[in-house]
């Protein structure tokens, strides 16, 4: 039953192609009026959890619930949903029109009526006066807002976007993002988008499910997904992360102390976690969250000596590698204000300094990477 | 020089025999026109003088015009139910997963390498035991056969030319399969659907061992051609008479083979 207030509910969906498991008992709610991403690389089992909402494919195991309803046993043209396809599926055959009012065959409309709706729809779409346009005189953007107009004619209750952007050049793509997420907002109509962008996820959505291996590793919003990664497998898809194999040696209330390879002690805030004296653990630090400097400064919680082995000055940000004696990797760096050599002395090769915040490690169970 | 461009050069000996081998494939049918325009009843050189005598003699026998028509109801008939059949092949290979596909297509495909001969005998065997009187109809039941793996083969390139997740738009846009087929499918595969038409009608129209055996007292054309040939005064008129089938047949299944390149869905999928 979808006892709370999750107006599309996914439970426990399994689907297995042959041996493939390709959805792995998946469990997620999602509200009413929220854009919801699913997030993964290629072959994690989005696309297919996307296409049982359609109706395309019907799960092994596990129901999925459409406003209280379930919609197992409903075929694709009975549900409530409305895709995008990847390709746009545009009827080539039909003219921009037509192919936006080719869901409005059975509500039987009046031609002035079904007109308006459509002229509406392709408005909406910043179509306008496109209705009598071939479809193969359209453009790549173009027919994203195409397919878009012909799914939101139907009014549904839920929109599927399977990867709408992934044809489209970037600057394209920023700008569609921006205008999806106003219609979304406009519209309230809950989305569900497929996505194997993470920076794409993040823009656009409430919530994000992380997928790997047809598994929902984490469900949250943008910032917690960014900030309180619950897996290495979730912390390392989404941005840039160094990893550090840990031990506890001791915790003292809200604080832990690490011993990591390379660095010594390391103190890290517990931010929850229950962790025993003696666990082995992987600490994680987002490289925008070390300060680099040239020389030991004081005040932070935890600081190691290194050595900057490269630098990318990239406008408005800079990115570094800074080799610290013990560890196989460098550590990533970023940094908003920091030119790379010239007048601050930070050549490759120059001995710096990495500080941080204990409330900047994330802690993580170990897994096999 | 690259072996590319050394790959890309004109061959001369391949040239010749290219031509050669057109050459033997179409000369004796370019004489058949020839000679029905010959003022002679015996079709060998030297020419004698150009008529239209045995156009017209032809056009005034009342048996051909009974044979004519026997061949294009058969011809009509045969090519939309194996047509038909085709499209639900050809729909069936082409989009479901099914298993043991490849056997299934194999059997589908036999009729193309099985001699006509042995089908007609097999069929007129079958037909007869059942105590079916041999007609226009168990003619047109043999052609069928013969047409079905030509159709499915002309449909399947119409199918596979044209991208799934256009039925399943359909579909997601509240038609079941019944309209997705009608409003989608049928109007993208409706070129390779017209070519069919159009290729299953030439071969039962030219189709003569199989009529031979399965025809009761009705000739189809070419069966009344071959009675013809029993007359040595009749020749030129068989000869106006081919030279007219030759000239529709070659026009239609140009125009099947134009028709089949042109699915709105081919282009679609190229320009993905």
């Amino acid at each position: 039953m979808a006892g709370d207030d999750s107006y599309l509910r996914i439970e426990r969906v399994t689907k297995r192609f042959g041996a493939v498991v390709a959805v792995d008992a998946v469990d997620i709610s999602i509200g009413a009026g929220e854009f919801f991403s699913l997030l993964g690389p290629s072959g994690c089992g989005k696309t297919t959890l996307l296409r049982m909402l359609a109706g395309f494919e019907t799960p092994d195991e596990g129901e999925v619930y459409i406003d209280g309803q379930p919609v197992s046993g409903q075929p694709p043209h009975l549900r409530p949903t409305n895709m995008v396809f990847q390709n746009y599926a545009i009827f080539p055959h039909l003219n921009v029109a037509r192919n936006v009012a080719y869901g409005l065959r059975k509500e039987k409309l009046p031609r002035q009526e079904e007109d308006r709706r459509v002229e509406e729809a392709l408005e909406m779409v910043k179509l306008g006066g496109y209705g009598d346009r071939r479809s193969n005189e359209l453009s790549g953007g173009q027919r994203q807002r195409v397919a878009l107009a012909r799914a939101l004619i139907r009014r549904p209750k839920v929109l599927l976007l399977d990867e709408p952007l992934g044809a489209l050049d970037k600057k394209l793509r920023e700008d569609m993002q921006i205008e999806l997420r106003q219609l979304q907002q406009s519209l309230g109509i809950t989305f569900v988008f497929v996505t194997h962008d993470q920076e794409e996820a993040m823009t656009l959505s409430d919530r994000i499910a992380v997928m790997a291996d047809g598994r929902a590793l984490q469900v949250a919003s943008p910032k917690e997904v960014y900030n309180r990664p619950t897996s290495i497998t979730v912390a390392d898809f989404i941005g840039q992360m160094n990893f550090f194999e840990a031990r506890v040696s001791e915790t003292a209330g809200e604080e832990a102390v690490l011993d990591a390879a390379g660095f010594g002690r390391m103190r890290a805030k517990l931010g929850g976690a229950a962790l025993q004296p003696g666990a082995s653990i992987v600490a994680a630090l987002r490289p925008e969250k070390l300060t680099l400097s040239p020389a030991r400064s004081d005040g932070a919680a935890n600081a190691v000596e290194g050595v900057l082995e490269a630098a990318a000055y990239l406008g408005d940000r800079s990115h570094f590698h800074v080799r610290v004696a013990g560890l196989e990797r460098p550590v990533a760096v970023a940094a908003q204000d920091w030119a790379v050599g010239g007048g601050d002395g930070l050549d490759e090769g120059a001995p710096v300094w990495l500080t941080w915040d204990n409330d900047s490690v994330i802690l993580l169970e170990s897994e096999r990477r | 020089m690259s072996r590319a461009a050394a790959f890309y050069r004109p061959n001369r000996p391949l040239l010749v025999y290219a031509v050669l081998y057109l050459a033997f494939l179409y000369a004796p049918v370019a004489l058949l026109p020839v000679f029905s325009f010959n003022d002679s009843i015996y079709a060998a050189f030297p020419l004698q003088g150009f008529t239209t005598q045995w156009y017209a003699d032809m056009f005034a026998d009342e048996a051909m015009h009974g044979a004519l028509w026997n061949s294009v109801k058969v011809g009509a008939v045969a090519a939309v139910f194996a047509t038909i059949l085709g499209v639900f092949g050809a729909k069936a290979i082409t989009r479901f997963r099914i298993r043991g596909v490849k056997p299934v297509l194999g059997v589908i495909m036999l009729p193309l390498v099985i001699p006509p001969v042995i089908m007609g005998v097999a069929l007129l065997v079958l037909l007869s035991q059942s105590g079916v009187q041999l007609s226009l109809i168990t003619v047109t039941i043999g052609h069928i056969l013969i047409c079905v793996p030509f159709s499915i083969v002309t449909l399947m390139a119409s199918f596979e030319g044209f991208d799934k997740s256009m039925e399943e738009a359909a579909a997601d846009l509240g038609d079941n399969s019944w309209w997705a087929f009608w409003r989608v499918t049928f109007p993208m595969v409706f070129p390779g659907i017209l070519a069919s038409l159009l290729l299953c009608f030439t071969i039962s129209f030219d189709e003569f061992i199989m009529a031979f055996f399965l025809a009761g007292t009705e000739q189809t054309l070419p069966i009344f051609i071959y009675g013809q040939l029993r007359f040595p005064q009749r020749l030129p008129g068989v000869l106006a008479l081919g030279a007219m089938i030759l000239t529709a047949t070659f026009v239609i299944v140009f125009l099947a083979q134009w028709l089949r390149g042109r699915s709105p869905g081919v282009a679609q999928s190229g320009s993905e």
